[in-house]
């Protein structure tokens, strides 16, 4: 238990002093809330699909946590690449829980990245439909993060170096964002893309915190947390299995 | 062969596919002893460590570390020895004081044991005044400290030090290997070291082993070495044993890191 709790506290305090990065990192949402938000809204409004700030500040959100949440978890290449990994890899203590702990950590670093940028659409004219849910929609950037945290540790156990990070941004971490649902509703689909999204992950993730913010959602809420918390189980189990046949 | 040994191996081969690294070396430390492991680079001195340490597996023979089996029994193996790598191992976004704290959690050291020990052990590597700093604007032997500091916290029975002078002048290289001869005399410490540094061996080491192309070639005191060798010394008798042919080692992943870093993070160490 303990030992968790210094892995995660690790994590966040690299986080807390990393101020450049908490800021960098604020870029990418902001314009996409400002320059879709509003650029798009007037559009969206008349397609009679409501507040388009409203239906993208969830996806923006979860695009913040997703973004977070995976390069936490790519992060550990560093650790190999300049030693730390070896450090615990020595210790008296089973792989999983050194997994486990950073995997907290990273998840925790993604779901404050995510609450900053909740901050930052109330502060673009965002208001979620009710307050009581928010401990809901918490829970759902949490549950995200954890799950794509898990996905960033299990890519990183099988790569030795950065080399390949561009194309998992390409490959990997867009599409799961452009085809998650975050920036489009999901109704009257082309079946392509209907499949594509129902697919990505993310979807259930973006879904379900629509729901808890906006209160509209696509699917039923415990069917998306419960797909999501599925997804979790299978990274964490994939992952851990690459992480113990990591060589030094 | 002394009785009471605290490293026994046997037969110990490591394969990398149809590489081997280390091939069929036995040898036995006994307790208390300085141990030298000599070599040419890529003689396979840092894989036999990564065994002994539980970091690769062997392909085959025996092994034992203060009576643990470290294929069987990880765990029991890794709370017998602190260990400073070749490469540095530090966490640089922490302080002095965190990157030990963190050690001695890991290592299940108590807390008001843990903080004693620190304070003790900042003071014995002369890095008191410096316990708040973030690690990365300590300079290369400042981490070289900070590491042996870090690698004693759980009072180990054993001390690994892979290369532990490389890069470092010749004072702070001095001190070191001072701070590592009062911790074998005073706390009967066995220290089993690697070093490129004949004379630094020859210096230090109760004895010393010689490994070329994964054999050890040759193991004894040094003054035995050069006997054997009839030279003039250590450093002759590892060129007499070893050959003058030049090594060349791939440029290493972690090289290409550090360069690949500090465009990713301008402003950064």
């Amino acid at each position: 238990m303990n030992v968790l709790y210094i892995l995660w506290l690790r994590q966040i305090k690299r986080y807390l002093r990393s101020r450049a990065r908490i800021i960098g990192s604020l870029g990418q949402p902001i314009l996409f809330l400002f320059a879709l938000g509003f650029g798009l809204g007037p559009m969206f409004q008349k397609g009679g699909g409501g507040s388009y700030l409203d239906f993208l500040a969830p996806g923006v959100i979860a695009m913040s946590i997703l973004f977070t949440a995976i390069f936490s978890g790519i992060e550990m290449i560093w650790d190999r690449q300049f030693g730390f990994l070896k450090e615990t890899f020595v210790a008296p203590v089973p792989r999983l829980t050194i997994m486990v702990g950073r995997t907290l950590g990273g998840a925790t670093v993604a779901t404050l990245q995510g609450f900053i940028v909740f901050l930052i659409t109330l502060i673009a004219g965002f208001r979620p439909d009710s307050w009581s849910l928010l401990p809901l929609a918490f829970l759902c950037m949490f549950l995200i993060a954890l799950t794509f945290t898990a996905l960033g540790t299990a890519i990183a156990s099988s790569m030795e170096d950065m080399q390949g990070f561009q194309l998992i941004m390409n490959f990997l971490v867009m599409p799961l964002f452009f085809l998650s649902g975050a920036l489009f509703p999901l109704d009257n689909l082309p079946s392509i893309l209907a499949i594509l999204v129902r697919i990505d992950p993310l979807s259930y993730g973006v879904d379900a915190l629509r729901f808890s913010l906006i209160g509209v959602g696509h699917w039923p809420i415990g069917m998306s947390l419960g797909i999501l918390s599925g997804c979790l189980v299978l990274f964490m189990l994939v992952g851990s299995w690459l992480f113990s046949r990591i060589e030094l | 062969m002394p009785t009471d040994a605290i490293i026994t191996a046997q037969d110990l081969t490591k394969k990398f596919g149809d590489f081997t690294a280390v091939n069929g070396i036995s040898f036995e430390v006994p307790r208390g002893e300085i141990f030298a492991f000599l070599g040419p680079n890529g003689a396979g001195k840092t894989t036999t460590i990564k065994m002994l340490t539980t970091l690769l597996h062997p392909t085959s023979g025996q092994l034992t570390i203060a009576g643990v089996d470290p294929v069987k029994d990880q765990a029991g193996a890794r709370r017998t020895f602190g260990i400073v790598f070749q490469d540095p191992s530090l966490d640089d976004e922490l302080t002095a004081v965190e990157n030990l704290e963190l050690h001695g959690v890991l290592y299940g050291v108590a807390g008001s044991i843990r903080r004693k020990r620190i304070d003790e052990l900042l003071g014995y590597v002369d890095l008191a005044d410096r316990r708040d700093d973030l690690v990365k604007h300590f300079s290369g032997g400042m981490k070289r400290r900070l590491e042996i500091a870090r690698s004693l916290i759980h009072h180990p029975q054993i001390l690994f030090l892979d290369e532990p002078t490389v890069g470092l002048d010749p004072q702070t290289r001095n001190k070191l290997w001072e701070y590592i001869r009062k911790l074998n005399s005073e706390e009967g410490m066995t220290v089993f070291l690697t070093t490129h540094y004949m004379e630094e061996a020859a210096k230090i080491a109760g004895r010393v082993a010689i490994m070329d192309h994964g054999r050890l070639i040759a193991q004894g005191t040094s003054d035995q070495l050069i006997e054997q060798t009839k030279t003039a010394n250590l450093e002759d008798a590892f060129l007499a044993l070893t050959g003058d042919a030049l090594r060349d080692e791939d440029a290493s992943n972690a090289d290409h890191m550090r360069m690949a870093q500090k465009m990713w993070r301008p402003g950064r160490r």
